[in-house]
């Protein structure tokens, strides 16, 4: 098969039904919510304490003058955790959950191609995970709009742009940290195919980003950081300065699509020779 | 009707058949051999039973079938074209029930059957409410249609997934033990269903431990034991070709069995007061006559033909007993 007939015409039915399966599924709703509670909680935080004397978050203090700083202070706060885990329960759930229920002998027998069911399931995902990303954001806007107000944007680099290019800023913040998250995307779909149980899928998926984290953080290994895929996460901070320092954000994009590749490689290669006998 | 007669071991793919395995041979990787050199060929128009006690490889068969397992040796072919090769074109003409059905269950039935039909790609998206309504409707499942699977009863599973193997017209069905978990009325239902398929034309591969079903609906059988087939062929040439058996009685019964041995009989033994002998390509008429010649007092002349069950019995060993 060619890549551009991987997904034709014809497959956008199962692409739909398989966006209302992921995006009604009342425990991915669920967690949406619980990713719209982190800005409400920490907006209301601030407001009742007020910002604090400078420990946390860079943006933290400065969500007090502009509502806008909700917005990357709420991502700084989901991206090592929440955001990930989220994806982590969608995509482990991917195939494993097909399998689990018995409908992947179905829609393989439908047929849908293994190959097209990979690219069908991963779609899904990537969607999933830029809803929740911009959910949070979304929320972020909204809350920080109605408990500080929105205003010009003072830049990390200290220039001061208004309101509308701001709002471009932080919709492009939103999109990289999604980009970020299309990694666990692609891991969750290779580990999906691996077993018939989704929690463990889902576990596994969710323990391997935060390993990763964790060997992030340590020092020594730092010949390797560069080549980790949660490393870039939080160079979005790069969109926020004048100009925008392009360097980090396409290094963090790059180092995502490879990762995409291999995993995606690694799911198409089980999955073509799997035998199906759930 | 002319039906091509299946042999196993011929070379030659038959003229028609819409199912057809040669040397079909699965081993898993513990190297337990689920399915052993296979030779299934399934005439077009046929209501093919599978029959065979749980484990035989029934459900390891359909499964390679379909392309969910791949075969470890052997070949298969649906509707004339090769599997898995040509699955993208074959399998749409192929309804299929596999190891019970399976929806998912925060879901409803019809938005089950929407799913379904959205994963085959070369049904027209404009029909498919009409086409998921009117497999609900043949089922009997429209005003349960709205309701979430987990709460159907397991029959009405079993019918959504009848449904689904039903979303278009096919050419072949391959039902996995399409009655289990019905009830008495609902296993009638789903039996007059398949007849009423077969009548439309399309070709029936039912896999079942049921006698009595093959016997009520089928036209067609293959009897696997522990991954082996061991008979195949029409019904009624199946049930046929073992031996009958010739029982007399008499008040001399080694006269009258020395007359059967005479005429060539084999297996001939006197059982107490009657003499028996495998039938074979006699005719019953002529031993009687030949037996009242030869003055042998017969009271009572039998010919003992095996019933689907002593035939599932003989072929299968220990019948319904798991064999591993």
């Amino acid at each position: 098969m060619s890549s551009a007939d991987l997904l034709s015409r014809n497959d956008l039915r199962l692409v739909r039904s398989e966006l209302r399966l992921v995006l009604t599924r009342r425990r991915n709703i669920a967690m949406l919510v619980v990713l719209a509670l982190a800005p409400t909680l920490i907006g209301v935080a601030i407001k009742l304490s007020g910002p604090g004397d400078g420990e946390g978050p860079s943006f933290l203090a400065s969500i007090t003058e502009n509502g806008l700083f909700l917005v990357f202070t709420a991502l700084v706060a989901t991206l090592p955790v929440f955001l990930p885990l989220a994806v982590s329960v969608v995509s482990g759930e991917s195939v494993a959950g097909e399998a689990s229920t018995g409908t992947l002998r179905y829609l393989l027998a439908a047929p849908v191609h293994r190959t097209r069911l990979l690219a069908v399931k991963l779609v899904a995902i990537v969607v999933y995970a830029l809803v929740a990303t911009l959910t949070v954001a979304a929320v972020g806007l909204i809350v920080g709009g109605v408990l500080f107000g929105l205003g010009d944007l003072t830049l990390l680099s200290g220039t001061t742009i208004g309101v509308g290019p701001a709002l471009v800023r932080a919709l492009l913040v939103a999109l990289y940290v999604a980009a970020m998250l299309t990694t666990v995307a692609a891991l969750g779909l290779f580990v999906s195919t691996l077993t018939e149980v989704p929690l463990a899928a889902m576990s596994a998926t969710a323990i391997t980003v935060v390993v990763v984290e964790i060997l992030d953080a340590v020092p020594q290994l730092s010949a390797v950081h560069d080549w980790l895929f949660t490393h870039d996460w939080l160079a979005f901070g790069e969109l926020l300065r004048d100009p925008v320092s392009v360097g980090p954000l396409l290094h963090g994009l790059a180092v995502q699509a490879g990762y995409v590749a291999v995993f995606s490689a690694l799911a198409w290669a089980r999955m073509a020779t799997k035998d199906v006998t759930s | 009707m002319s039906l091509t007669e299946a042999r196993p071991h011929s070379t030659a793919v038959g003229m028609g058949a819409q199912l057809v395995t040669r040397g079909l041979t699965k081993r898993f990787r513990g190297g337990q051999v689920a399915v052993d050199d296979l030779d299934l060929e399934v005439p077009a128009g046929a209501v093919y039973g599978f029959l065979g006690p749980n484990g035989s490889g029934k459900t390891t068969t359909i499964r390679m079938l379909l392309g969910l397992v791949a075969p470890t040796a052997g070949r298969s072919w649906l509707l004339g074209q090769p599997m898995p090769g040509a699955a993208a074109s074959v399998l749409p003409r192929v309804g299929s029930l596999v190891e019970g059905p399976a929806f998912h269950p925060y879901l409803s039935g019809r938005d089950n059957l929407r799913r379904a039909d959205a994963a085959d790609r070369t049904a027209e998206a404009s029909s498919s409410a009409r086409r998921v309504d009117t497999a609900l409707e043949r089922v009997g499942l429209a005003n349960a249609a709205g309701k979430r699977y987990r709460v159907y009863s397991l029959g009405m599973r079993q019918r959504l997934g009848l449904a689904a193997a039903m979303l278009r017209p096919r050419d072949l069905l391959v039902l996995d033990e399409p009655t289990n978990g019905l009830d008495p009325q609902g296993t009638r239902e789903v039996r007059s269903l398949v007849r009423e398929l077969a009548a439309e034309g399309t070709t029936v591969f039912v896999s079942t431990h049921l006698l009595a079903e093959v016997e009520q609906i089928c036209s067609h059988v293959g009897v696997m034991s522990v991954g082996r087939l061991v008979a195949q062929g029409p019904l009624a040439e199946v049930t046929g070709a073992t031996a009958s058996r010739v029982r007399v009685h008499s008040r001399q019964p080694g006269d009258a069995a020395a007359v059967l041995h005479r005429l060539g009989l084999t297996g001939v033994a006197v059982e107490g007061d009657r003499a028996v002998a495998d039938l074979g390509a006699a005719v019953p008429e002529q031993l009687v006559a030949a037996l009242v010649r030869a003055d042998v007092a017969v009271e009572q002349f039998v010919v003992d033909s095996p019933t689907l069950e002593d035939l599932f019995v003989a072929l299968t060993g220990e019948g319904f007993d798991v064999e591993r």
